[in-house]
């Protein structure tokens, strides 16, 4: 078995995904198939080679830094959830762990 | 007057530009079809009448004016819901953004606004771009309009069906590992995934960004390559835009001529797995090629087999980051905000009920693959095949033109029948994401239909990055060939609706 589901759990955790434990259950399962498919990557004598991050050879694309029009405030705060003056609202976020 | 709705892009643009048919007539036959029949096909997410009139009757006021009209001007389009358009709904096929509306047009609608092309609405989509059907689209699948039981492909289903039920006679899609080509082989049209770069992903809300690409979706050759040009070239606000001359697409799709072209026939994308009526008609589109006086040999892309392993890789490790963005904080969906909640219990549960089944295992298959203890086993083993793929074509593109194979191994597949097995589903793309790997262009093209089951066959013709014009050039003299063997585009035969 490649993942446990209590490895699923904690990855589920990271990715800021709260699922019931039926979920956890079903994704365990699938995710360990994917996994045992995906691992074939690793039957290629690929030591020595480099790897591909892109596919095009580009680095570091400037341009000139000059003053265009944006989003004016009512506009950038339109879909928030929540927004409080020119500012969005956010759920607290302090004492996290209390 | 003939149907409009039976007529393809380049041929209205002519009737709008002469004063044959006003946009407005244009735009409202096509309405009038999507209104009439959508409920059974559901390509649509959403239908822009008002905006999709205004934009007609500004065409029509500018021929009047004597001003003149651009090749696709007052041509109906069928936008796919993951580029945004402002004011109007943009969903991704997602719960997290329902209701959202976007400040600002991406890129390309805004291409197409500027050459008087009329946006529809917005078609339906695996969510977020993830699936080859359709069926994972939080607001129900899309059907298959050659067979209504059947998924149309995907992630672009809705583009594709749009196009072969004649909603519209153009869409645009977007390919990371396949969602334009396969939809269009699964659905008898025209998809190309142009080369990575070649259209501006500004305002196409990320999949894996690496492999996003938007291209033209069609039911002619012709049609493609006059959209393609349209909303192809350099964009400053997308720093992986190419800075060069967009290829002569529109000239290759009038040329249409194989004649001493080289093509090489991929050994690795055929064998088991393959239905033997998609395996016949590409052979016969390859030999229809040679009788066209195509030079075609067999070529070796020996770790194309390891594609779809490391692609299933690479794609949800780009996920996982990209998809960070939907966070409940500044748009979309926010659950459970009661004021005691804190700030990541409510992101956690907006996330968990906002993204649906095959994005949260591919976002939590991308935590894994990154994460320190696998990473070099899974996602820099993974990158390190990439690089061998991109090396296998660029050995194969030393000995020909063009490379070919079927688009799909299978053809359309039932509703429900793969939707909960990930493998299965994702044996769909196994012809398809090599191009995405290494970033060139791929076009499909339909070869007829399946002797097995009636159903349409893709061909997959795949040239080097920045050669677009070599798939146009290829794939317009099949067509010719086809259509004067079946006397009709292959579109003709979708069953009425």
């Amino acid at each position: 078995m490649a993942i446990t589901r209590a490895e699923v759990a904690h990855l589920a955790r990271l990715s800021r995904l709260a699922l019931d434990d039926d979920e956890l259950d079903h994704l365990a399962g699938q995710l360990d198939q994917i996994l045992g498919a995906v691992a074939r990557v690793g039957e290629v004598a690929a030591a020595d080679i480099p790897p591909t991050s892109h596919a095009l050879p580009l680095t570091n694309v400037m341009r000139p830094d000059e003053n265009r029009p944006c989003l004016d405030p009512a506009e950038a705060l339109a879909a928030a959830p929540a927004a409080e003056g020119q500012r969005f609202r956010v759920p607290r976020i302090l004492d996290e762990e209390a | 007057m003939a149907d409009l709705t039976r007529i393809g892009a380049a041929d209205l643009a002519a009737l709008v530009a002469a004063g044959e048919a006003s946009a407005v007539e244009v735009t409202q036959a096509h309405l009038d079809r999507v209104d009439a029949v959508d409920d059974s096909v559901h390509a649509f997410l959403h239908v822009d009448h008002e905006g999709a009139l205004a934009a007609a009757g500004a065409v029509d006021a500018k021929r009047s004016s004597g001003e003149r009209l651009g090749p696709l001007a007052g041509v109906p389009l069928a936008l796919k819901d993951v580029l945004t358009q402002r004011g109007v709904p943009t969903t991704c096929g997602s719960r997290i953004l329902d209701g959202w509306r976007p400040p600002y047009d991406s890129t390309v609608v805004s291409r197409l606004r500027a050459a008087g092309v009329v946006i529809l609405g917005k078609t339906n989509m695996d969510e977020f771009a993830m699936g080859s059907s359709t069926e994972h689209s939080a607001f129900g699948p899309t059907r298959n309009p050659w067979d209504l039981d059947r998924a149309p492909g995907g992630s672009g289903g809705g583009s594709a069906a749009a196009v072969a039920a004649h909603f519209a006679p153009l869409a645009i899609g977007t390919d990371t590992g396949g969602s334009i080509r396969q939809p269009a082989a699964l659905t008898g049209t025209v998809g190309v995934k142009p080369t990575y770069g070649g259209v501006s992903r500004y305002g196409l809300v990320a999949c894996a960004s690496s492999l996003d690409q938007a291209g033209p979706c069609a039911r002619s050759v012709l049609d493609a390559a006059l959209l393609h040009e349209v909303i192809a070239g350099h964009d400053p606000m997308d720093a992986t835009s190419i800075d060069a001359p967009v290829p002569p697409v529109v000239a290759a799709a009038r040329a249409g001529d194989v004649r001493d072209l080289r093509v090489g026939v991929v050994r690795e994308l055929s064998g088991e797995g393959y239905h033997s009526g998609v395996e016949q008609r590409f052979r016969e589109a390859v030999s229809l090629l040679e009788q066209l006086g195509a030079q075609v040999q067999e070529v070796s892309c020996p770790h194309f087999p390891y594609a779809l392993a490391a692609y299933y890789l690479i794609l949800p490790g780009e996920v996982s980051s990209n998809l960070a963005r939907f966070d409940a904080m500044r748009y979309g969906l926010r659950i459970d905000d009661d004021g005691t909640t804190s700030a990541e219990e409510v992101m956690a549960r907006t996330r968990a009920a906002g993204f649906g089944p095959e994005v949260k295992r591919r976002v939590i298959l991308g935590t894994y693959a990154l994460s320190s203890g696998y990473y070099d086993a899974y996602y820099g083993q993974a990158q390190k095949v990439r690089t061998l793929i991109s090396r296998d074509f660029t050995a194969a593109f030393e000995q020909v033109d063009v490379l070919v194979s079927p688009t799909a191994p299978t053809t359309a597949f039932r509703l429900g029948e793969r939707v909960d097995d990930p493998m299965a589903m994702y044996l769909n793309d196994v012809c398809t994401i090599p191009a995405n790997l290494a970033g060139n262009a791929a076009m499909s093209l339909p070869c007829g239909l399946s002797p097995d089951d009636g159903l349409p066959v893709g061909l997959q013709v795949m040239a080097p990055a920045l050669a677009d014009d070599r798939l146009y050039r290829v794939s317009a003299a099949l067509e010719a060939a086809y259509v004067d063997a079946w006397g009709n585009p292959l579109t003709e035969e979708v069953p009425q609706l």
